[in-house]
């Protein structure tokens, strides 16, 4: 059976990527794919994360910008290790 | 290989006016709310008839009366729509919407309700919807270059699964059909904040890049500022959205904006249920990112197939216009596949490149237009959502 990757990142630049299965659990050495080139690494998810959720593909600190599609998305609230998951309760937009 | 699309064909019913419809529907078109009752029972009496109730066209005025009148003219004269038995409250504005889809050569007559009653209105207009059913049953189909579709869009329920997979697929779809002459829709005002600068810059010419941003920006200080509570978080991204895993409005925007592809650019900016008046290709339209409120607007403005794509599952239809949905979330399709025309889960997957996902698409808008029912009109979504703009007098 050929590998289903569980995470997917839209362009190298991005600091975060997107769980694409369902019921991901803490641990897993996920396979992601960037799809800006098809190319792949692994990284360990250290939570439980539900599909469509994001992932922090390095140590992200409050005040850091989030990348993802090569743009900023917005803001830390809060820290996330690498493989964390990163949402409402640490991730805010900069407008408001 | 890429598919070549400059020989496709549909089979549809090509209007008075020139415009291709791709369903044939005989419409019983109320004014105003008041004169709900009376078109239900002339489609209750007419098989064949499809009722489109509403809520409003009593004491509106200015831009906001301006913006009624063209979506329901709008409505009647899409080209999906063969016929049309027009009825409001009283003579002068019903006239005003004969007159509108009158323009469009097809067939429409109104009545008013006033000194007459409901039950003679009935009467006069059932035998008026009689007529046209049977002659709108025998007008027949006919071979049409794809290039005669008008094909909006407007993304739903969306989550991050639509920016990586169904929201390209449009866009996939545009980049090969826009080439071959169709016209085209994206919208959804709000829902471009965060991704204004580079819309700004999809623009094919300065004057559209200008209108869209007066746009934007009147809607940023006329609505959102105006009425701001913390900020968008309550309602953008919804908390639908936030479930499927979206953060914030920028991270929206940037995957709705997907749904323009790779190098479609608009020509234009135009303002709601307005009709494209520029030619073939690519327009904004300023319109709300509620999904049956925006279907209703562009079908207004004579798009005649809407391809949705979602994530988390909306449901949304139209009355005149089929919706194709478009999702890639595996959830979604195990849990409501029901409302899903094109699997793109493949896409997630990497089994599927989102160039075969705008062919696969491409082949269900063909489908669409050659009489495949959606999943909505299947299902009986029918959703037709004036937007309103200020209060009425």
């Amino acid at each position: 059976m050929r590998n289903i990757p569980q995470l997917l990142v839209h362009d190298h630049a991005d600091n975060v990527g997107v769980v694409v299965v369902e019921d991901l659990k803490a641990g897993t050495e996920m396979l992601c794919v960037v799809t800006s080139d098809n190319s792949d690494f692994r990284l360990t998810a250290k939570a439980d994360i539900p599909i469509g959720h994001k992932v922090a593909l390095k140590a992200l600190k409050a005040g850091d910008t989030v990348i993802k599609y090569h743009e900023d998305i917005g803001k830390m609230v809060g820290d996330a290790d690498v493989g964390g998951h990163v949402h409402t309760h640490n991730c805010k937009t900069k407008r408001w | 290989m890429a598919l070549d699309f400059s020989n496709t064909t549909v089979k549809a019913w090509r209007r008075e006016n020139g415009r291709v419809g791709v369903r044939n529907h005989v419409l019983i078109l109320p004014v105003d709310d008041i004169s709900n009752a009376a078109c239900e029972a002339v489609a209750n009496n007419v098989k064949g008839t499809l009722v489109i109730p509403h809520a409003y066209g009593r004491l509106q005025f200015g831009e906001d009366l301006e913006l009624h009148f063209r979506t329901i003219i709008g409505t009647g004269a899409n080209p999906n729509v063969a016929a049309v038995v027009v009825i409001g409250i009283e003579p002068e504005w019903t006239k005003v919407i004969v007159d509108g889809i009158a323009k469009t050569g097809k067939p429409v007559t109104g009545f008013s309700i006033e000194q007459k009653g409901d039950f003679e209105t009935i009467r006069q207009a059932g035998w008026k919807a009689k007529e046209y059913v049977h002659w709108a049953s025998e007008l027949q189909k006919e071979d049409c270059p794809i290039s005669d579709l008008w094909i909006s869009t407007k993304c739903g329920e969306s989550d991050t699964t639509t920016g990586l997979s169904s929201c390209p697929t449009v866009g996939n779809m545009y980049d090969k059909l826009l080439p071959q002459g169709i016209y085209g829709c994206f919208g959804e005002t709000s829902e471009i904040t965060g991704a204004e600068h580079i819309c700004e810059k999809r623009a094919a010419n300065p004057e559209a890049a200008k209108k869209f941003k007066e746009i934007w920006q009147a809607y940023s200080d006329d609505v959102i500022f105006a009425h701001q509570t913390d900020d968008l978080s309550d309602s953008q991204p919804t908390k639908g959205n936030i479930l499927g895993g979206l953060t914030t409005i920028e991270e929206k925007a940037l995957g709705n904006l997907e749904k323009i592809g790779r190098t479609s650019t608009y020509i234009d900016a135009m303002g709601p249920a307005e009709t494209p008046s520029k030619g073939p290709g690519l327009y904004f339209m300023d319109s709300s990112s509620a999904a049956a409120e925006c279907v209703t607007l562009m079908a207004a403005g004579g798009y005649v197939i809407h391809t949705f794509p979602t994530g988390q599952g909306n449901v949304v239809g139209n009355p005149i216009v089929p919706v194709i949905k478009i999702s890639g979330n595996p959830r979604t399709l195990r849990t409501m596949s029901e409302h899903i025309d094109v699997d793109v889960t493949g896409v997630l997957t990497r089994e599927m490149t989102i160039d075969q996902a705008g062919d696969a698409l491409i082949e269900m808008i063909v489908r669409t237009a050659n009489g495949r029912m959606t999943a909505a009109e299947a299902l009986g979504h029918r959703e037709f959502s004036m937007t309103k703009l200020y209060r009425s007098a």
